[in-house]
């Protein structure tokens, strides 16, 4: 009986997270609509054009591959095992101990790796240019995240999601400085492989820094909408990435009752938006970096990360 | 012979390694028939095997650790071999780097122009290397290191028309001799002044720690420089690449292993405890190996040559792991040690699978395509489907992306820096987070490096004639890549198995082992504690197959199946010019820009023509090799300068002859009086 309530929370866990996903887009998109004085879309445009999309053919290239028919399917995979993996409204689900911290940092790797695989596939100019400038902002952006999650592990004694995040919501932590230091770090990188504005704009084609839209130009109809879903889910991953690690109070402890769990619930979509909305706002108040500025943004993470971590090498306590 | 005599597991594997040497002495005047190639290389692969399997069943528990002493060698000492915990460890990576090789070999052998430069050095190589593992006194292993390094290099001479070849043979041998000088002094400081030279003996020597960190650094030498640790790499981008690729695959997946297992059985095993202050610089050197070699293989353009910057790279992360189960050793932390070590063994045996099966895949690229050049190939995975599908799993596990086997090891490597807060010295403190984010970089580089490699020789579009009229490899071949991608694969999702394999290993060198994994639900990986950091390869693999295959299905099923083919869009302005696609030194561009400017010097040249003018415009990038210029030739220019002075002794009269003879005999006269 408890095994598979344990499995029936996990369960909702999966189907939260995709189904949530493009909402919190929308949600980011009207935000920024509004801040901008336009009326913008409605949250349900993202679902609206997934199925949209969904309904199309699909128009291949004439040189494409099966790894460019596979790869969307491995991209979602990839990032919505990562994306159940990280607790929402619940700490000690089911399936939490399968992947922990460094592991889902690597699945996301996994899901970027065939990305820009696929955009190599076609043999066209801008997919190059995509994947090329998607590997170099990844191989600044990954250390740091791993040093940020270094940080996270040193002080919470694991590197379990679960474990850290029941840690994190003790009195004993307080604030720390490197916990300060890995929270600007992180944030930084969920930016950056999220391909948000200082690093890379969703919403423009024709521009010779778009990156992650390079990437994905070949693709249409139904890979183009699970490609499109991989990116929502993964911006869903990090902000509970986010809350999870450094805000995870009012999460339902492991094997509450359902009162709990909807309260958990309540907690986590509250944060969910707030997370958008900043990213929103923030996103309206700043102006895209040139796309050699960005190794710079990001060296600055990965030195934030290991300076967090170094003054845990030195002391716990800080 | 004695009645009670009795086949040990050593006994197997030293007629093994007879049989491969006699196999090498056979194809001397029969390897020109042309059944000795198949004969030959089936033979190679089926010892190899036996030798895979006497490791494995001396892991398990299966055969006891065995020796044997055969009076051959030195005359007062004999030669030892035996087959213990990490002899056992090293042997299934020998056997089967070796037997992979093998049959991958009966089908590319038949392309080779010149067999007779092969065939009788390649069994020969095999056998020597095992005999490397196998030795049990310092005699017997440096002479089989030596026979190992002669026949790779005559190996690595096979195309010596080569452009290239013998200049890469010239710095091999220059560089093997110089390693094994270091061997030697090392096994020289081990012994002591008694002179005894079994492993035993020096094993129960009482030794000081300086003496014991003095064999680290020889080993460090002598051993790193076979295994490619930089700055001693500079040989081995040249070595690998040059020679055949089945023997690329050998020298980059087996034998840098095997000259690790000497610096592991020295270090860990015979040279005795050491203090912490030695692990430091192992660290250090690790790290700056790891993303020294990665960045550098990001910046190659030849396919091969990638390959082999790569494996200098995970060298470093080798040799990094070895460096942290030090200090841990060092502060008696046996559990994180046993970690370490675990992550550095593992690693060895994973990167022994997926760097022998890159190695192939270029084979077959090369056989199907006369090329080495990434920015000559693409499209291959049209044309080449089952090289290019088993050179995926190649990539993806060698980039440790889960769940692969590449990420298990190097995920165990990071859970043992996350223990080092624990240990008591500040310096160590502040190096080993600095490697963990190194060792992070060097992961991350590597994917970089992997994209491109890929993306660039197998995606797209064909970028020559030669591409575009590749045809896919032999069944032998792709037999051989299928075993190492299958190994891949299930050590990825059974990493646990591994790791109770090679736990032997583990408490023979550091006096303890991780815990039993075969215990844990779902092939879960528990280093430490559950609380503290677990991992599953088999469920992150299922939930993976699963979710995608389900996404894919019910795709298919409820919103759309249909499909049309165009051309492609590419924002409106497709080109037919197969050089609008991005090439190697492209996609590397910004990486060098970033990193390659500062790591390696990089500099771009570019020239452009005024308008209207027809010339074409050109970019040239230069980049350094800070070791090659700083070391290397310097160094040469000195042996240069005192080689011309010297030289004029040649031209002395009798008389000046005369007189140098006796100054000199006159001054160790004095010399030795002062002495006495």
């Amino acid at each position: 009986m408890e095994l598979i309530r344990d499995l029936l929370v996990q369960g909702v866990q999966m189907l939260v997270v995709v189904a949530l996903a493009p909402a919190l887009l929308g949600l980011v998109r009207k935000v920024r609509a509004r801040l901008m004085r336009r009326r913008g879309a409605s949250i349900l445009q993202p679902y609206r054009d997934l199925l949209r999309l969904m309904r199309k053919d699909v128009v291949l290239a004439e040189n494409a591959s099966w790894l460019f028919r596979a790869a969307p399917y491995l991209i979602f995979a990839a990032t919505w095992v990562a994306a159940a993996l990280v607790p929402t409204f619940a700490f000690g689900l089911q399936f939490n101990w399968t992947a922990d911290l460094i592991a889902i940092v690597a699945l996301l790797g996994s899901a970027r790796f065939f990305l820009a695989l696929a955009g190599m596939d076609v043999g066209t100019a801008f997919g190059g240019i995509g994947a090329s400038r998607e590997m170099m902002i990844a191989s600044m952006a990954e250390p740091a995240m791993l040093l940020a999650a270094f940080s996270v592990a040193l002080v919470a004694g694991s590197t379990q999601l679960s474990t850290v995040a029941e840690h994190m919501a003790t009195e004993a932590v307080g604030l720390r400085v490197s916990l300060g230091l890995a929270l600007v770090a992180l944030v930084i990188v969920a930016l950056a492989e999220n391909a948000r504005i200082p690093v890379d704009n969703p919403s423009t084609h024709l521009e010779l820094t778009m990156v992650h839209e390079a990437m994905v130009l070949e693709y249409s109809g139904r890979h183009l909408a699970m490609i499109e879903l991989a990116a929502a889910l993964k911006l869903l991953l990090y902000i509970s990435l986010i809350i999870c690690v450094f805000v995870p109070w009012g999460m339902a402890g492991a094997q509450s009752g359902v009162l709990a769990y909807l309260a958990g619930f309540g907690f986590w979509l509250a944060k969910l938006a707030l997370g958008g909305v900043a990213l929103g706002a923030f996103e309206v108040s700043i102006a895209k970096m040139r796309v050699f500025r960005v190794p710079d943004f990001l060296g600055a993470a990965l030195m934030l990360g290991l300076l967090g971590v170094l003054l845990l090498f030195v002391s716990r306590s800080l | 012979m004695r009645k009670d005599f009795r086949m040990s597991a050593v006994d197997l594997a030293l007629l093994a390694v007879a049989a491969l040497l006699a196999l090498g002495a056979y194809a001397i005047p029969f390897g020109r028939q042309t059944a000795a190639r198949p004969l030959i290389y089936g033979a190679s692969a089926m010892l190899c095997t036996v030798l895979l399997l006497l490791g494995v069943a001396v892991l398990a528990g299966q055969a006891g650790v065995s020796a044997r002493v055969l009076p051959i060698g030195l005359p007062w000492l004999g030669s030892h071999w035996g087959l213990d915990p990490l002899s056992a460890f090293f042997l299934v990576v020998v056997g089967m780097g070796g037997a992979a090789a093998s049959l991958f070999a009966i089908g590319y052998g038949r392309h080779e122009g010149e067999p007779m430069r092969v065939l009788p050095f390649y069994p020969a190589f095999l056998g020597a290397m095992t005999l490397v593992v196998l030795a049990q006194d310092a005699f017997s292993f440096l002479v089989a290191w030596e026979v190992m390094s002669l026949l790779s290099w005559a190996l690595v001479m096979a195309h010596h028309r080569t452009e290239g070849t013998a200049q890469a043979g010239y710095v091999y041998l220059l560089m093997a001799g110089f390693g094994t000088m270091a061997l030697l002094l090392a096994f020289g400081l081990l012994a002591g002044p008694a002179g005894d030279y079994g492993f035993a003996a020096m094993r129960a020597a009482p030794r000081s720690t300086t003496l014991a960190a003095v064999i680290l650094g020889l080993m460090m030498v002598g051993a790193g420089s076979k295994a490619g640790l930089a700055p001693l790499h500079v040989w081995l981008p040249l070595a690998h690449p040059a020679a055949p690729s089945h023997v690329s695959a050998l020298m980059s997946g087996v034998m840098t292993k095997v000259a690790l297992y000497g610096l592991i059985r020295v270090v860990f095993d015979l040279a005795g405890p050491l203090e912490w202050w030695a692990s430091p610089a192992v660290i250090v050197m690790g790290a700056a190996t790891a993303v020294l070699g990665i960045l550098s293989a990001l910046m190659a353009t030849d396919l091969k040559r990638a390959l082999a910057y790569s494996t200098i790279e995970n060298v470093g992360v080798i040799v990094l792991a070895l460096g942290l189960a030090l200090a841990f050793r060092a502060n008696g932390m046996t559990a994180p040690a046993a970690l370490a070590f675990s992550a550095a063994l593992f690693h060895i045996f994973n990167h022994a699978a997926f760097k022998s099966l890159l190695f192939m895949g270029a084979g077959n690229v090369l056989v199907a395509t006369g090329q080495r050049n990434l920015d000559a190939l693409g499209g291959l995975i049209h044309r080449m489907p089952v090289t290019a599908a088993l050179m995926l799993v190649g990539a993806v596990a060698i980039s440790a992306l889960p769940p692969l086997n590449g990420f298990a090891s190097e995920w165990l490597l990071f859970q043992s820096v996350l223990l080092s807060p624990d240990l008591p010295q500040a310096g160590l403190q502040i190096i080993v987070p600095a490697a963990g984010g190194m060792l992070a970089l060097a992961a991350a580089l590597a994917a970089a490096a992997f994209v491109r490699i890929y993306g660039v020789g197998f995606l797209g579009r064909p970028r020559t004639d030669a591409a575009r009229s590749a045809v896919e490899a032999d069944r032998f071949s792709l037999a051989a890549m299928g075993v190492l991608g299958l190994i891949c694969v299930l050590a990825g999702i059974f990493p646990g198995v591994v790791l109770d394999l090679l736990a032997p290993a583990t408490e023979a060198m550091v006096a303890a082992r991780l815990p039993l994994q075969a215990e844990q639900a779902w092939q879960t990986l528990v280093p430490i504690a559950e609380a503290r950091s677990t991992y599953s390869g088999l469920l992150v693999f299922a939930f993976i197959t699963i979710t995608s295959s389900g996404s894919a299905w019910l795709v298919h099923r409820f919103a759309s199946r249909r499909l049309s083919r165009g051309p492609a869009w590419d924002c409106g302005f497709p080109s037919n010019l197969a050089n609008s696609q991005y090439g190697a030194g492209s996609f590397a561009q910004p990486l060098r820009r970033v990193l390659g400017s500062i790591l390696l010097g990089a500099r771009e040249e570019v020239t452009m023509p005024p308008p209207g003018s027809t010339a074409p415009s050109r970019m040239i990038v230069r980049l350094r090799d800070w070791a090659w210029e700083g070391i290397y030739q310097p160094l040469a220019a000195a042996i240069n300068t005192v080689a011309t002075q010297a030289n004029r002794l040649q031209f002395l009269t009798i008389r000046r002859y005369l007189s140098l003879v006796v100054g000199s005999l006159v001054s160790l006269l004095l010399v030795l009086t002062i002495w006495n």
